[in-house]
């Protein structure tokens, strides 16, 4: 096995917690964070229940203690928290005293602001300072000024497996020695634009989402940012840090089917998970659980469960979950702050259930782990899929 | 380590910049705020009625990948890397508009599958049946930085021997408006908008896509080696000439190596601050070139430097209406980039001829 490299921080705020504690919490005893919709006005209020953090703008400011002038999207606002924890929880002071990086996801950006004042810029100079934040860049730019980072700053936007990409290439930056430490992960908050497109698309969830379900009816979009830090062998060794666990395998791949459905078959996400384990150097047999995509969309759960079937052989699926009913669908997000749960899976030893399932899929055998279960768990395999037929898997490893 | 080369280009601008040699027809345009893109014949390249559906920077990119697809002689190949600032902002725009003018009623999805900002690498992926790496940055001025980054990466990891890389950004009207009321445009009607010896804040806008085929093998066709690339969030003015000092002494160079250097002035008197001393001091010997003039300003602009780097090296020659100096020499070997946007988001890229 490849020994991975070391992630010795992370931070989240999710529906169901403003801190990793809280997320844990909510995830040992089946608190979801799936609610009626608060802070944005949609005729869809009834119809659609969705993974929101209760918390307004003027909180998120306050929290944050950004001044009145300020130009913070939410999703800025929620990836400058997420990522303040994660360099706490990593004992970081001085950020930039060894070579540091930040590459975060994004699918939306600044476009809660956008489309709030996409009618009143021209009648209210006093929202025109919105207009670049609704730049990707601007956002990771914004929580790179917030921990005082000078150094490599990049963003990914791969859809829905935006995060799982950052992931990956902060892993590959320190492999390759390019950077001693790198924040890692994505931020996506809640916007019309999202749930209107997902509704057209016709595949939110008009109740609770139900993973791997015969009767999965839809997603639930969420709002969520979430990041590890990651750091080298020689800095981990030179600071005694504590290593939470590390991230052994990656792997992306292109389903090249169609921009917005998976292949039945799901060849990118099984091209994915292969290439993860390459660079893991493992095998299917030593994961413990699966972290899977798991939206609860008819299609993806098809392609996904028979990608796994294909790559693990139908009667040998670990134990798998969607916590997707937990946080809903987060997006950018998503791979972010599931990897936060692959790490406490690992830590703590124990498979998060897959709430919400009734009914076995009767394309296959695949039965998803329902409960919270109590075991040995050394590797975790995560999936996140988006549009545009990106693909990523990423395996997380108990550090020896 | 295997070094990275350029086997291949395709560049879709507001110049003629395909089936030409080196911006021999070039038009000087210093009277818009704004630069659009010289359309390619799309169907010479994309299926009819693919085209009705997409944006245009979709199409472009298809079209500049193709081109440096057959220039580099590749079928497929092994990672497709994009960058783009804004992304699709047409379909964005249309869908959002949609949105707020009808109630969140009576939509269409297509806008809205195409919005995303990894729509281009994705379409080019499924066009070409390519089940590769695929990824996409987004992060203003190093959006296409971060893609070479990453592909120049792969290739030393020996993940890929082949990469197509590329920066597209789309103008869009509303948005256009958007960044006028923001000032990010210059004023109408202030025109000449020369870039040199601007006196105002903001930019003349423009659009284009640039893909370059990158392979880890010289042949017959290779173009430039990409000798290194480093992305800085951020820099004051008075810290730029040691960064560069460093970043060449990190490749064993140092200034009088440098035979011509590309500096990204955009006609932003605040912005371009950041080239002036580096213009006036640290390469007052070397051959000097702008191109922003051509291109107009966009977050992949540098891209399309990239493209008039490697073309100087193509064809040894620096075509007088990207000159910034009378300076000439004999070869041009070793080209540096610098890029900048309002004191983030620096780049420095580093050519050589093989």
């Amino acid at each position: 096995m490849n020994i991975g490299i070391a992630i010795t921080g992370m931070g989240i705020i999710s529906s169901i917690g403003n801190s990793v504690e809280e997320n844990y919490n909510a995830l040992r005893n089946s608190q979801i964070g799936i609610t009626t919709i608060e802070n944005i006005a949609t005729v869809h209020v009834d119809v659609i229940k969705v993974g929101e953090i209760k918390k307004t703008n003027q909180e998120l400011i306050e929290e944050l203690q950004l001044g009145k002038d300020n130009n913070f999207s939410r999703t800025a606002m929620l990836g400058t928290i997420a990522a303040k924890q994660a360099v706490k929880n990593a004992g970081i002071t001085s950020i930039n005293e060894y070579r540091t990086g930040l590459i975060s996801a994004t699918s939306v950006g600044g476009m809660d602001m956008t489309e709030r004042y996409y009618h009143e810029y021209f009648d209210n100079p006093e929202v025109v300072k919105y207009i670049s934040s609704h730049n990707a860049g601007d956002n990771t730019e914004k929580i790179a000024s917030e921990l005082g980072l000078k150094g490599m700053v990049t963003t990914i936007s791969t859809a829905c497996s935006s995060a799982a990409n950052a992931i990956m290439l902060g892993a590959r930056l320190i492999k390759s020695g390019k950077l001693d430490r790198v924040i890692v992960g994505g931020t996506d908050a809640l916007s019309k634009f999202t749930i209107n497109g997902f509704k057209t698309l016709m595949i939110l969830s008009d109740g609770y989402n139900k993973p791997f379900d015969n009767d999965r009816n839809g997603l639930n979009l969420g709002e969520a940012a979430a990041y590890l830090v990651l750091e080298s062998e020689e800095l981990v060794k030179k600071e005694n840090k504590k290593v939470l666990a590390r991230v052994s395998g990656y792997g992306n791949a292109n389903d090249a089917f169609h921009q917005t459905a998976s292949s039945e078959n799901g060849d990118g996400a099984f091209l994915a998970m292969e290439k993860a384990f390459k660079i893991a150097k493992l095998q299917p047999e030593q994961i413990d659980y699966i972290n899977v995509h798991g939206t609860a969309t008819p299609n993806n759960d098809l392609s996904e469960g028979r990608a796994i079937a294909r790559l693990f052989g139908e009667s040998k699926v670990p134990d798998f979950s969607s916590t997707k009913p937990f946080t809903g669908h987060t997006l950018a997000a998503a791979a972010a702050i599931e990897a936060v749960y692959s790490v406490l899976a690992i830590q703590n030893n124990v498979v998060f259930p897959n709430l919400n399932f009734k009914t076995p899929m009767e394309e296959f055998n695949l039965l998803p782990q329902t409960t919270l279960k109590h075991k040995n768990i050394e590797h975790v395999l995560s999936n996140s899929f988006g549009f545009g037929g990106n693909c990523s898997t990423l395996i997380f490893s108990k550090s020896e | 380590m295997k070094k990275t080369y350029i086997n291949g280009l395709g560049c879709i601008s507001a110049q003629k910049t395909f089936d030409t040699v080196f911006l021999e027809e070039a038009e000087l345009n210093e009277n818009s705020t704004i630069l659009s893109l010289k359309a390619p014949v799309y169907k010479d390249f994309i299926p009819p009625v693919a085209i009705r559906r997409m944006a245009k920077g979709v199409k472009n990119g298809i079209v500049a990948s193709a081109l440096a697809l057959k220039e580099a002689q590749l079928e497929t190949v092994d990672a497709i890397i994009t960058g783009t600032g804004m992304g699709c902002i047409e379909d964005s725009e249309k869908f959002l508009k949609a949105i707020l003018d009808n109630d969140e009623q009576f939509l269409t999805p297509t806008s809205f599958i195409q919005s995303t900002h990894n729509t281009v690498g994705g379409q080019i992926a499924l066009g070409l049946q390519c089940k590769a790496y695929n990824l996409t940055y987004v992060n203003g001025s190093v959006s296409f930085e971060s893609a070479l980054f990453d592909a120049k990466m792969m290739i030393e990891e020996e993940e890929a021997s082949s990469i197509l890389v590329g920066g597209i950004d789309e103008m869009a009207d509303y948005t256009m408006s958007l960044f006028k009321l923001a000032g990010f445009i210059k004023k109408e009607n202030q025109g000449p908008y020369s870039i040199l010896g601007s006196t105002t804040k903001g930019v003349v806008f423009g659009e284009g896509a640039t893909f370059f085929a990158l392979e880890n093998q010289i042949k017959n066709n290779t173009i430039a080696e990409i000798l290194d690339v480093e992305i800085l969030n951020k820099l004051n003015v008075s810290e730029v000439e040691n960064k560069i000092l460093s970043f060449l002494a990190v490749n064993s160079l140092e200034i009088s190596d440098i035979d011509a250097v590309l500096l990204g002035y955009n006609g932003d008197v605040d912005s371009d601050l950041y080239y002036k001393n580096l213009s006036n001091t640290t390469f007052i010997n070397v051959p000097q070139v702008y191109y922003k003039h051509l291109s107009g300003e966009y977050d992949t602009a540098s891209a399309f430097g990239l493209w008039v780097g490697s073309k100087i090296i193509q064809t040894q020659s620096i075509p007088d209406i990207v000159k910034l100096n009378a300076l000439d020499k004999q070869s041009y070997k070793t080209i540096l980039l610098y890029n900048q946007r309002n004191g983030i988001d620096h780049s420095f890229t580093l050519i050589s001829s093989c």
